[in-house]
């Protein structure tokens, strides 16, 4: 992948997340509100409620409360007939909450998938058959056809470019407005459905039958359709449901009890301690803390396989990352300039910085930082009339015609020698020791002449991209330990590695030392996540716990990986794992504060069954409650409003900040551990003083 | 309380303190050999492996459901035989008091009740069982019992360290060999030293200075001593257990009873902490188990320090002395009673039954939670259960799947742990909720009271404690039937779901340990325990107990 390291998007050289920021809607979009209100009362049908034994418990409760509100005496006890009917109603209020969220979380999705939608319109392709071209729909399009695509047409489906080499934008799939470059072979071979040629043309052989291509995959996953829950999601479920078996034992016995004293407990009652014990805080935003967890990814511009896949993130001992276009720049910035023949460096500088004026790469910008940096000046004005030639991959160099016929050029140091030798330049004799020595330093030489003239030699240095040590140290907190993998040799390895703050690296690597790599630290237990985007990096993405391709990469990367990133950004892999782990949280924290919770409910509404038949256990009244009728109702009322004021919490994730587990957990644990305790004292008690009045 | 009171409690419990360690890791070393020469082998080995040859026993590891299997039916065999003899013990040898037969349910329940190492007793001790009985059937089973739930436990501790669980016939041969046999001959002397009789005479008739005729029970009373302490089975030579003279002689047996009792169950941990590697993690357990234990001590003394309001307006002050210890007072009644439920041993030296309701409330919580120490072997296992729960609910929250000693919490594990959590409930409150409304001509008291007792007879059941509230007409088909099932599946439901846990965790691949790893051997952790046992154990008792013991308490103290 390095051969073509330097056409790759330039979205690759910033870590922001410049695309998150745009494909953001606001959480609370009204037609999706509008839409998730409407949904959440078609989930009442039972058919999908028994799947969440927790809010079925709390419909049937309601409908068992709703018949005792029109027969109050339908099971012998008779509460009164409006009580029963205001118990009914929080309950139905509760269930319909809890489906809310769950359809806001799908809802927001939908959304996502209806934004992909849009690029899938129906589209025409040209396509080549034994007598020429004809023009076909693209539903008509099966694999292995081959279809030509040319400048302003767009792509009608998957494939891979088999002949010509054409810059396409990718915006549509990706949000990135720069255009990429596609040629045949090596890495930058698939094309995207839905995504257009701007310049050029190419050959296109289709990879993919109608409806199976990488779009409609994704389409599919984003809708949910076919979510699946996850391990961890099930288990969590498992321990839920037997809470729930074991509150419902504890409430069915309680009459019983009851009888034994003298006591009469009303139905009504009993529903609503149950409802108030059984965990249906977390049971009602289970599923759509899993939903809004996999759509955080996709708002990232990541689309994940599964979710099973986005919570193996949280679990990721190991990333391993490649050097070049991750950590690095890659030999794209001027480390030093070198001259040769006899030059000064200030004429070698002088002319390298001419050349670079209107060059917007990081090289060309880095040979005018350079000078800066040395208190060097150029001729800005003799620039500014000159016509800048770009980089071109046929001549392998840029420059600028000036105004007076002198032409600057840098380039790839054997370019600039055959153009200079085409115009009858001689070849300075040092010219060869002294890119002999750039390139075994690992570095990249870049040739700087006028006309016939080489003035020296530009020495492009690997660079640490900033921020990246701190983020490598986070990591470290975490847990987590980074391995680069690079072509270097050893030496010059082990002082990028040093730079960056990696754990390990591994120097003049092959494809098949990654795979190695990932077998070895998962042979330890370990899971390991990395990126890629070749076609030789497909056995490891598929061995990887968590493989993130490229969306720039090869079908059969993306094929091999269990996510693909739309913007093909490398060291977006670290946020992943943090979005992984965000999930996980937010799925303990719930449970926790749901679970923290019952121990004020039992306080409200204990006292309140037993306190007009045993008035001494008004002792255990610690709130203060007004009577028993509104301790109930307000333990329900809080029960009920629990819900959505948590949704935010449980769409957005808890706030996520790398630290060591102890840290988090201390954290985590006085937030919601113990909030979750004292919280429902507090709301009970002021739901109580509204509730109070009223009775 | 006294000054000698506190004194008297806190001697006791340093001299468990001092016991407990030591003796974790000769246990350990005896489990976990792991091929080192085993402590005192020269002593232990021959007899061992005479044992091994005589029955056959090869030391080739087990699968966990090979290891299940053994168990149960092992345990099943025991039972059938004991059976046999406590309904033909009137015509069976070693019966010089002429006792009969035992009637076909209370031998059901008898039978259950000491191979499942609770000792609950329907029948009168010293009037009901012959001698062949009192050792064939239960001085045996008070042996096997506690070596069964041993057994168990060092299974389960190897399984999470992801070692093979090991061969139950031999970690069976090996507790009582290395470990329960010796400790209790050595216990059976001192006894026998501070005044415990031991022979196999009759019943002796004497004439009184009054001149009336009183028989004196007696027999082999220090040897079934020791080990019903030791072993954790409570099961008494006498009907009234150690509130007898002969049970408890004075201040020192008393001491020794409460040592005993403690001994094996604190020392887990530390052959915990052993066994999976880092001392840490078993003393986590010790402390947050300790730190239960006195919570519940502290209960209960100041409960009954306090007395009964209603003595007091009589002009009784003082604490309430009522079935009390009254040679040793209330701080050695209340340790003993508090110890005898933590331990799930179920001896007592007072009549909980007459505890004052929060005094009462303590043995309860202890049994209900069964993870303040708990029975021997099987206790500790609960409290790795508990661990593994809290692990689960609050682990998430470091951004990671849960992971118990390296070893990922899955679906499949808590599918066996949620069984096991809901068993108890049901054990518990179905049985009682039938008693209370079907037959409360049984219970003695009405009211509050009337619900502690059927309550604490089924709480003690399920948790194999064994202990009783009496005041119940517990003699009956309908009491001997229902208790006798449910501590026979509170006993066995939870040592197979518990042993397939450990046998699904020891084939998982470990994952290492980093800094973003939820440890399990720090004080974040001891809490999170603590709350974890307190909020799902405690909370699910909590209506029950309110219209018991606390709705009692309450209307008392208005």
């Amino acid at each position: 992948m390095s051969t073509v390291q330097s056409m790759k998007t330039p979205s690759s050289y910033d870590s922001g997340s410049r695309s998150e920021i745009k494909k953001s809607k606001s959480m609370f979009g009204g037609d999706i509100v509008r839409q998730a209100s409407i949904d959440a009362l078609r989930k009442f049908h039972p058919k999908f409620m028994v799947k969440n034994p927790m809010m079925f418990l709390v419909e049937l409760g309601f409908v068992i409360t709703l018949l005792l509100t029109i027969v109050p005496d339908a099971f012998g006890s008779a509460a009164p007939r409006w009580y029963n009917g205001v118990v009914s109603l929080i309950l139905f209020v509760t269930v319909w909450f809890a489906n809310f969220a769950e359809a806001l979380a799908e809802g927001r999705g939908k959304a996502q998938a209806d934004s992909l939608k849009q690029t899938k319109k129906d589209l025409w392709a040209q396509k080549v058959t034994a007598t020429g071209t004809i023009r076909v729909s693209s539903a008509s399009l099966r694999k292995g056809d081959i279809i030509i695509v040319r400048e302003g047409e767009t792509i009608a489906g998957d494939g891979e470019v088999i002949e010509g080499l054409a810059s396409i934008d990718e915006s549509a799939i990706t949000g990135e407005s720069a255009p990429v470059l596609k040629e045949s072979g090596g890495d930058f071979c698939s094309v995207t459905a839905g995504t257009r040629v701007v310049s050029d043309w190419v050959k296109v052989r289709i990879t993919s039958d109608p409806g199976e291509s990488f779009l409609d995959r994704m389409i599919a996953l984003v809708e949910g359709a076919e979510r699946q829950k996850t391990p961890n999601e099930l288990a969590l479920h498992t321990v839920l449901v037997s809470l729930t078996l074991i509150f419902l034992i504890v409430v069915v016995t309680l009459p019983f009890f009851g009888k034994y004293l003298n006591i009469t407990l009303h139905t009504a009652e009993l529903i609503a301690l149950l409802v108030c014990l059984i965990p249906t805080t977390i049971g009602g935003l289970l599923s759509a803390i899993g939903i809004a967890g996999m759509d955080r990814v996709t708002r990232f511009n990541v689309i994940a396989t599964s979710g099973k896949a986005v919570e193996a993130c949280g679990d990721i001992h190991t990333i391993i990352l490649d050097k070049t276009g991750t950590i690095t720049y890659g030999n794209r910035l001027a480390n030093d300039l070198i001259p040769v023949n006899g030059n000064s460096v200030q004429t070698l500088a002088r002319w390298a910085a001419v050349g670079s004026h209107a060059d917007e790469t990081p090289e060309g910008r880095s040979v005018l930082e350079w000078l800066t940096k040395h208190s060097l000046s150029y001729d800005r004005e003799l620039s500014e009339q000159g016509e800048f030639v770009p980089f071109k991959a046929e001549t392998r160099m840029s420059g600028i015609d000036l105004p007076d016929g002198r032409l600057v050029r840098k380039g790839a140091v054997d370019a600039i020698k055959q153009w200079v030798a085409s115009k009858g330049g001689p070849i300075p004799s040092d010219l060869d020791g002294v890119t002999e020595k750039i390139a075994k330093a690992g570095g990249t030489p870049l040739a700087v002449a006028v006309d016939d003239q080489i003035y020296g030699v530009i020495y492009l240095k690997d660079t640490v991209k900033p921020g990246m040590r701190e983020r490598f140290e986070q990591l470290r907190k975490m847990g987590i330990r980074t391995v680069m993998c690079t072509g270097d040799n050893p030496l010059t390895a082990a002082t990028i590695a040093r730079e960056a703050g990696v754990d390990d690296f591994i120097a003049e690597s092959k494809p098949e030392d990654k795979l190695a790599l990932i077998r070895k630290e998962q042979g330890e237990g370990k899971l390991v996540a990395m990126t890629g985007d070749g076609t030789n990096d497909a056995p490891a993405l598929a061995q990887a716990d968590v493989g993130i391709a490229m969306n720039s990469g090869t079908t059969a990367a993306k094929e091999a990986a269990n996510m693909v990133d739309l913007d093909s950004d490398p060291t977006k892999v670290i946020e992943v794992v943090a979005i992984g782990k965000q999930l996980l949280m937010t799925r303990g924290a719930l449970t926790t504060f749901s679970i923290a919770n019952d121990v004020a409910k039992y306080f409200a509404i204990i006292p309140a069954l037993f306190m007009i038949a045993i008035p001494e256990l008004s002792a255990l009244n610690i709130m203060g409650l007004h009577s028993p009728m509104s301790a109930v109702l307000s333990a329900l009322i809080f029960n009920a409003v629990i819900i959505p004021l948590l949704i935010p919490l449980a769409m957005k994730g808890v706030a996520y900040k790398p630290l060591s587990s102890e840290q988090l957990l201390r954290r985590n644990m006085l937030i919601y551990g113990l909030g979750g305790l004292i919280a429902p004292f507090i709301g009970i008690k002021l739901i109580d003083l509204v509730v109070g009045v009223f009775l | 309380m006294t000054l000698l009171g506190w004194v008297s409690i806190g001697l006791t419990l340093l001299l468990v303190l001092v016991l407990a360690r030591p003796t974790g890791i000769y246990l350990a070393r005896v489990f976990h050999s792991e091929g080192a020469r085993m402590p005192l082998n020269g002593l232990f080995g021959p007899i061992e492996k005479l044992l091994f040859k005589l029955f056959g026993i090869k030391e080739t590891n087990q699968t966990w459901k090979s290891y299940a299997t053994a168990l149960i039916s092992t345990n099943i065999f025991m039972m059938l035989l004991v059976y046999a003899v406590l309904r033909l013990q009137g015509s069976l040898p070693l019966n010089p008091s002429g006792i009969a037969g035992m009637e076909p349910t209370l031998a059901f329940n008898t039978t259950i009740s000491f191979m499942t190492n609770t000792n609950l007793q329907h029948y009168s001790g010293e009037s009901g069982l012959s001698y062949l009985s009192q050792t064939l059937g239960i001085t045996f089973m008070m042996f096997t019992a506690p070596a069964t739930s041993f057994a168990i436990a060092f299974a389960f501790m190897r399984g999470i360290a992801g070692k093979p669980l090991g061969n139950f016939f031999v970690d069976l041969v090996r507790s009582i060999v290395r470990v329960l046999m010796p400790i209790a001959i050595v216990a059976a002397i001192l006894f026998v030293a501070l005044g415990a009789p031991q022979t196999f005479a009759p019943t002796e008739t004497v004439t009184t200075l009054q001149g009336a005729e009183q028989q004196i029970a007696r027999g082999p009373v220090a040897s079934l001593l020791s080990i019903k302490e030791l072993g954790n089975n409570g099961g008494g030579f006498m009907a009234v257990n150690s509130a007898h003279p002969f049970e408890n002689p004075n201040g020192i047996s008393n001491l020794l009873h409460i040592v005993l009792m403690l001994l094996l169950t604190t020392s887990l941990p530390f052959a915990y902490g052993r066994i999976v590697g880092s001392a840490k993690e078993g003393r986590v357990l010790f402390v947050a188990m300790s730190i239960m234990f006195i919570m519940m001590l502290g209960i209960a003394t100041t409960a009954e320090q306090a007395g009964n309001p209603a003595l007091h307006q009589l002009g009784m002050a003082g604490p309430s002395m009522e079935g009390k210890e009254v040679r040793l007072g209330v701080a050695q009644s209340a340790l003993y009673a508090v110890v005898t439920t933590a331990s799930e041993t179920g001896g007592v030296n007072t009549m909980h039954d007459t505890l004052t309701p929060l005094g009462g409330l303590v043995p309860l919580g202890n049994m209900m939670l069964n993870t303040v120490f708990g029975g021997v072997g099987v206790g500790f296992v609960n409290v790795l259960m508990y661990a593994m729960i809290a692990v689960f609910l609050s682990g998430l929250m470091v951004g990671r799947t849960p992971e118990f000693l390296g070893r990922k919490l899955e679906i499949r594990e808590m599918k066996l742990i949620a069984v096991t959590l809901i068993i108890q409930p049901i054990l518990i409150l179905v049985p009682t909720a039938i008693a209370l409304v079907f037959y409360p001509d049984t219970i003695s008291n009405a009211g509050f009271h009337g619900i502690s007792q059927v309550l604490y007879e089924y709480t003690s059941s399920a948790a194999n404690n064994g202990s009783g509230f009496e005041g119940l007409g517990d003699a009956t088909p309908f009491w001997n039937i229902s208790t006798g099932l449910v501590m026979f599946f509170g006993r066995y439901i939870s040592m197979i779901t518990m042993l397939a846990v450990a046998g699904s965790l020891m084939a998982k691949r470990p994952v290492p340990v980093t800094s973003g790893t939820f440890k399990t051997s720090n004080a974040t952790f001891g809490t999170i325990f603590v709350g974890t046992i307190l909020i799902v154990g405690a909370l699910t008792f909590f209506p029950i107990l309110v219209l018991g013991p606390i709705a009692e308490h309450l209307t008392l103290w208005k």
